[in-house]
């Protein structure tokens, strides 16, 4: 027993000396982060890890989504005009604003239209000396995003002033433009390292004009920032932003608890109730941005016919799977786009659980021993956390209503591009999470007639539907766009080419002492405006 | 000696191709690719992808792909990493260190309690004290290594407060890397109490490697222990009337190491397998996890050249090892 004294006495004397040797007047939040960065040029890469520790607290867009919301706001850009016919998009760029002075890069001018133009061109010009400039550059997002078709070139009128023209009308483009992939990156560190012949720093040694600078990475285990001194919008009350890479969520947990980190992401379901029975923990919660659902292959009989996706959906208990799946951190689905999304139909009466009903319904439209497979995602989504067990549970609830089940899995890559099959057989599990808060981004992409073959996995593609979201994207007035969308979702409805199964709800628990954190609805993770209580 | 040296070195080469063999073939043998995982639920254009699986060589036909890798290989070149872009070597020299050194803390803990534990249990054979230590060394064998990882977490740095959770120092100091081994890199930096944090932060890692070989080795050691006590040599030398000390420690330990010494090179296998899950628990920014990682995005340069360079440290060790062998076992070397 003296020795543990002894032992916790000297260990204890340790870190105290520790803390003072390295000062104590610094504000340092360390963030326990879930993984490691692929890089740190943002527009290179999809992944939230990568946008968390990259375009978030290193870089700015053209505008910016206020905190907490999907709305837009100005960015580098302080305002904006659209012209009459939605294909001019012109930005006034905002003066004064500084790029970060690291260990490796001193900027000698302020942010200005070369660094705009510099930030698409690089990915849209297959012939700009940027387009690859390290093995395997892959646009990925801004292609994802159709953007190649969409921007026919991107016109710097004068040093404050940039027009992007496009080929045709797009109303989410201003949502577009405030995604990670459309950080801007300096024009002249890029220079630089071309001339010196190291251009793959870019992607190691970021320089940005966001609220914390680049300070170090020590690959898989900690990620330094230090506050933007000269940020526009004013230097950070926090001095140092340490990300400490902590991949098991379990640890993550015991990290934040013995105080060796502030934040940390996606707690596991089962601590949930620990957290919240912490004093000193804050647990905070937002309803995600995303959706799952079991689309059914509309291309295929007996699911071409919509009485029968109609009365499968009633068959599907959500409750049952809400408490075995989401474990109280979800909500059940009855609109393909989640409720914090603007447009959300509140009218939309979802199709309650009646196993009765939907037999009779099955009989009625001369289904009888329907034999089914329903795929089960091998991975673990926000919107879906536990495919397996889900699938299990509507396949005991469809036994209830006489319809055999044949759960089948693939691995994931696999998965993705087996599902896209027209010709598919079955019925498949998957999910969306939000890129920009446009419903555009949820029902076009996910439900529009150029998606059948692809990311519209219920091969469904309706004309009276497809006319809607069409229209809906070349009008630029929100109340319009709402209407049009409140539509297109009752005949999403009506139709049925999914069970809508679920939104998720996401966990965000930290120490008691921090504020000012604000949960981004697109999962996104950001500290600029957050402090700690001494 | 030499010749033995060669036969060795000899057996490398074919060893060498059958490891790029099964780790070229490993990788691609799995279904999914690269650029389907990157694109996710978002999906990826066909002729989009084609033209990115030329830019990376996959188009061409798989022996042209093995051949160009093999090349690769003799000019030290092993490919670049899909998700960082940066050459595979470089990432794995970056991230070795830190495998080295939790590794070797966790080999010489294993050793230094293994053989004493186990000559201890064979010279009380039989007795409560034998009996207590193998059976400890089965459980430690048995040991499920995250479940015992997060345990020792839970009790020593939630409960106790002894030890910090999990990383490699504490994130107060900040130094340049130089060997990469955070023992030496915090002596080097003259920071106060940074050497301190790096051994605090080894402490419960090490014990989570150490588990199983530790256990492996105090077992080993016991029976080897045992079957040399038997001896004559050794029952003459207990005849001379020399000390129970020496005769253990002089005559019986020296052929009771050889299967020893084996079995400790044998572990190092287990503990680069042992360190995948150690490194995600305790946060270790070493080559396990890099690996894992790089399976799951089927990131082919990474997967092959780490498996490549993995394959040759244990190929290296095990010749360490058998020359070791030669060197305690005079038979050995003139066979």
């Amino acid at each position: 027993m003296n020795f543990q004294k002894t032992l916790k006495a000297t260990l204890l004397g340790a870190s105290l000396a520790v803390i003072a040797a390295t000062g104590a007047s610094a504000k340092t939040l360390v963030y326990c982060s879930e993984g490691s960065p692929e890089g740190f040029d943002t527009a290179l890469y999809t992944a939230g890890t990568t946008f968390d520790a990259s375009s978030k607290p290193l870089y700015n867009r053209l505008v910016e989504f206020k905190r907490g919301t999907t709305e837009v706001l100005p960015g580098l850009a302080e305002s904006w005009e659209v012209s009459e016919d939605g294909l001019e998009y012109t930005f006034n760029l905002r003066k004064g604003v500084k790029f970060h002075t690291t260990s490796f890069f001193t900027p000698s001018r302020d942010f200005n239209a070369d660094d705009v133009v510099f930030s698409f061109e690089r990915q849209l010009k297959k012939d700009h000396p940027w387009h690859e400039y390290t093995p395997g550059t892959a646009w990925e997002y801004f292609n994802g995003m159709s953007m190649p078709d969409l921007i026919k070139e991107i016109v710097k009128v004068d040093d404050h002033t940039v027009k992007f023209v496009l080929n045709r009308p797009e109303a989410p483009m201003i949502a577009n433009l405030a995604m990670d992939f459309a950080s801007i990156v300096s024009a002249e560190y890029a220079d630089s390292l071309a001339s010196a012949g190291t251009k793959e720093q870019f992607n190691q040694q970021p320089v940005g004009t966001g609220p914390f600078a680049f300070v170090g990475y020590q690959k898989d285990a900690v990620i330094r920032y230090g506050a933007h001194a000269d940020y526009w919008n004013g230097k950070e009350k926090i001095d140092n932003l340490i990300f400490a890479i902590t991949p098991d969520a379990a640890v993550r947990l015991q990290k934040l608890k013995a105080g060796e980190c502030h934040v940390m992401p996606y707690p596991a379901p089962a601590d949930i109730a620990d957290i919240r029975a912490d004093s000193n923990l804050t647990l905070m919660e937002q309803q995600g941005l995303n959706v799952g659902y079991l689309a059914y292959n509309t291309k295929v009989a007996p699911f071409d016919k919509k009485e029968v996706r109609k009365a499968l959906n009633h068959a599907v208990n959500k409750q049952a799977i809400l408490d075995a799946v989401f474990q109280g951190s979800g909500q059940a689905a009855k609109n393909p786009i989640p409720p914090t999304m603007w447009s959300y139909n509140e009218a939309t009466e979802d199709d309650d659980y009646n196993p009765d009903l939907a037999k009779e319904m099955l009989a009625a439209a001369g289904v009888e021993n329907l034999s089914m497979k329903v795929w089960a995602m091998p991975v673990q989504r926000p919107y879906n956390p536990n495919a397996r067990r889900m699938a299990e549970v509507i396949q005991a609830d469809f036994a209830k209503v006489g319809v055999n089940v044949e759960i089948v899995s693939y691995e994931w890559g696999e998965y993705l591009s087996r599902s896209k099959d027209v010709d598919r057989d079955g019925a498949v599990l998957l999910g969306w999470t939000g890129d920009n808060g446009d419903p555009d981004n949820f029902l076009a992409v996910l439900l529009g007639c150029d998606g059948v073959g692809g990311s519209n996995r219920a091969q469904w593609c309706n004309d009276d539907f497809e006319a809607l979201i069409q229209k809906a994207k070349t009008v630029t007035d929100k109340a319009e766009r709402t209407k049009l969308y409140e539509e297109a979702q009752a005949v999403f409805k009506d139709e049925a080419p999914w069970a809508t199964i679920a939104h998720s709800v996401v966990f965000m628990p930290m120490s008691s002492k921090v504020t000012g954190y604000v949960m981004d609805p697109l999962g996104g993770h950001w500290f600029d405006g957050v402090d700690i209580a001494e | 000696m030499l010749r033995f040296l060669l036969g060795r070195l000899g057996l490398l080469i074919p060893t060498f191709f059958g490891v790029t063999l099964v780790a070229f073939s490993f990788i691609r043998l799995l279904p999914g690719d690269p650029l389907d995982l990157l694109a996710g639920e978002r999906g990826i254009d066909p002729e989009r992808k084609a033209e990115l699986m030329a830019q990376m060589g996959f188009d061409k036909p798989l022996w042209q792909q093995y051949i160009d890798y093999v090349i690769g290989i003799f000019h030290g070149d092993l490919g670049t990493s899909f998700a960082s872009k940066k050459p595979v070597l470089d990432e794995f020299l970056t991230l070795f260190p830190a495998t080295a050194e939790l590794a070797l803390c966790a080999i010489i803990l294993a050793v230094c309690l293994g053989i004493p534990a186990g000559i201890f249990a064979a010279v009380k054979r039989g007795t409560i004290a034998d009996q207590a230590i193998m059976g400890t060394a089965l459980v430690g064998y048995s040991m499920p290594i995250f479940w015992w990882g997060l345990l020792l977490i839970i009790f020593f740095s939630g409960i106790l407060q002894w030890t910090p959770v999990s990383g490699r120092i504490s994130l107060l100091y900040f130094f340049p890397q130089v060997t990469g081994f955070m023992l030496i890199d915090s002596l080097l930096s003259g920071e106060k109490g940074a050497f301190i944090s790096a051994v605090r932060h080894l402490i419960l890692p090490s014990i989570v490697l150490a588990t199983i070989p530790l256990a492996v080795i105090a077992r080993q050691t016991r029976s080897a222990m045992l079957e040399v006590l038997g001896e004559d040599y050794v029952r003459t030398a207990r005849a001379k009337g020399l000390t129970p000390s020496s005769v253990i420690g002089l005559h019986a330990l020296r052929n009771a190491l050889i299967p020893v010494v084996t079995t400790i090179g044998l572990q190092v296998g287990v503990l680069l397998a042992g360190a995948i899950l150690t490194e995600t628990i305790f946060s270790w920014p070493g080559i396990g996890k890099w690996l894992v990682d790089s399976i799951a995005r089927r990131d082919y340069f990474v997967v092959q050249g780490g498996l490549l360079l993995i394959a040759g440290i244990i190929m290296l060790v095990n010749l360490i090892v058998d020359v070791l062998y030669g060197l305690i076992n005079p038979r050995i070397r003139h066979h």
